[in-house]
């Protein structure tokens, strides 16, 4: 006895519409929210956290971030160093503010220091970076959600 | 003239190689993205001579001391070598807002001068905690600013 074949030879096809919608919708939301400013963050310092630290409405201009571990250690881009150690870093963004026309005095210095390191540390980076000629400073907390 | 009428079949299109492109940069995102809180600053203008800016025309030149013990807790508020505030920035904010009248000048430069003097060790979220009870006090989503000049003192030598 001859059997009838059951199903169609061609083959089943889903319809992918909706799925690619929605891996369309979910690229877009990632896109959005990527933030590649956080590339000179050193993603081992823990920030204190303050209620009144708020993202400011217009960037600081010729920003210098050093980070300050809770070991001592300052952070600067690639360069790692001591504070002692960190005048020839320091005079090198000097010389290259010099070379735009501008000075250290222009320059805006963010010291994003560790919430458990010692506050004299953050004073004796103040004085290196002053003893170079840098002026301002911003110093960085971390919004806190639910004060 | 006869027209060759064209075929009724379906036109599809091979989606394979975009669905597979559309993956990765998905997985890249996914990979890459990362929660975390916003940041904010506090700006300090400190030249080389300690003077920072115009000189402090109000009856506030506030001197702010910060004793902490050997493991770089927070023990004293001292404001003036005078009045003591034990540990609590929230009294430390009142009498700041008694002091300002709880307001800022227009212009920071006129509005009087914090100094902030602390022990080597004092951990440095105390130093933000102080410095956020002497600028401003957040009121709903609204920021009230209170001193915007603070300067540090010299660094004390280790305990």
């Amino acid at each position: 006895m001859a059997l009838k074949r059951k199903f169609d030879t061609k083959a089943a096809e889903g319809d992918m519409t909706a799925m690619i919608d929605m891996v369309f919708q979910l690229i877009i939301f990632f896109m959005v929210l990527i933030n590649f400013s956080q590339d000179d963050q050193n993603q081992s310092i823990k920030l204190p956290s303050s209620e009144l630290a708020k993202p400011a409405d217009v960037p600081l201009e010729n920003p210098i971030v050093l980070n300050l571990g809770f070991n001592g250690n300052v952070y600067m881009g690639p360069e790692t160093a001591t504070i002692a150690g960190l005048r020839p870093l320091l005079e090198l963004e000097a010389n290259v503010l010099k070379a735009n026309g501008k000075s250290a005095k222009d320059a805006n210095v963010i010291i994003r220091a560790d919430g458990n390191s010692a506050g004299g540390m953050v004073q004796e980076l103040i004085k290196k970076c002053q003893e170079s000629g840098f002026e301002k400073f911003a110093l960085r907390a971390k919004e806190e959600i639910n004060p | 003239m006869k027209f060759k009428s064209r075929s009724n079949e379906k036109v599809e299109m091979q989606l394979t190689s975009m669905i597979d492109i559309i993956f990765l940069l998905l997985i890249f995102f996914v990979m890459t993205f990362k929660i975390a809180a916003q940041e904010g600053d506090f700006n300090i203008r400190m030249p080389i001579g300690g003077d920072s800016g115009a000189a402090d025309t109000t009856n506030l030149p506030i001197k702010l001391r910060l004793r902490s013990n050997t493991d770089g807790e927070l023990i004293d508020i001292v404001v003036d070598d005078s009045r003591s505030f034990g540990n609590d920035f929230g009294k430390l904010r009142a009498f700041i807002l008694q002091q300002t009248g709880g307001n800022a000048p227009p212009n920071p430069e006129d509005g009087p001068e914090v100094e902030l003097d602390l022990d080597y060790n004092l951990r440095y979220a105390h130093v933000i905690s102080a410095i956020s009870a002497v600028t401003g006090q957040r009121q709903g989503d609204e920021v009230k600013r209170l001193v915007e000049r603070i300067k540090f003192a010299p660094p004390r030598k280790p305990q």
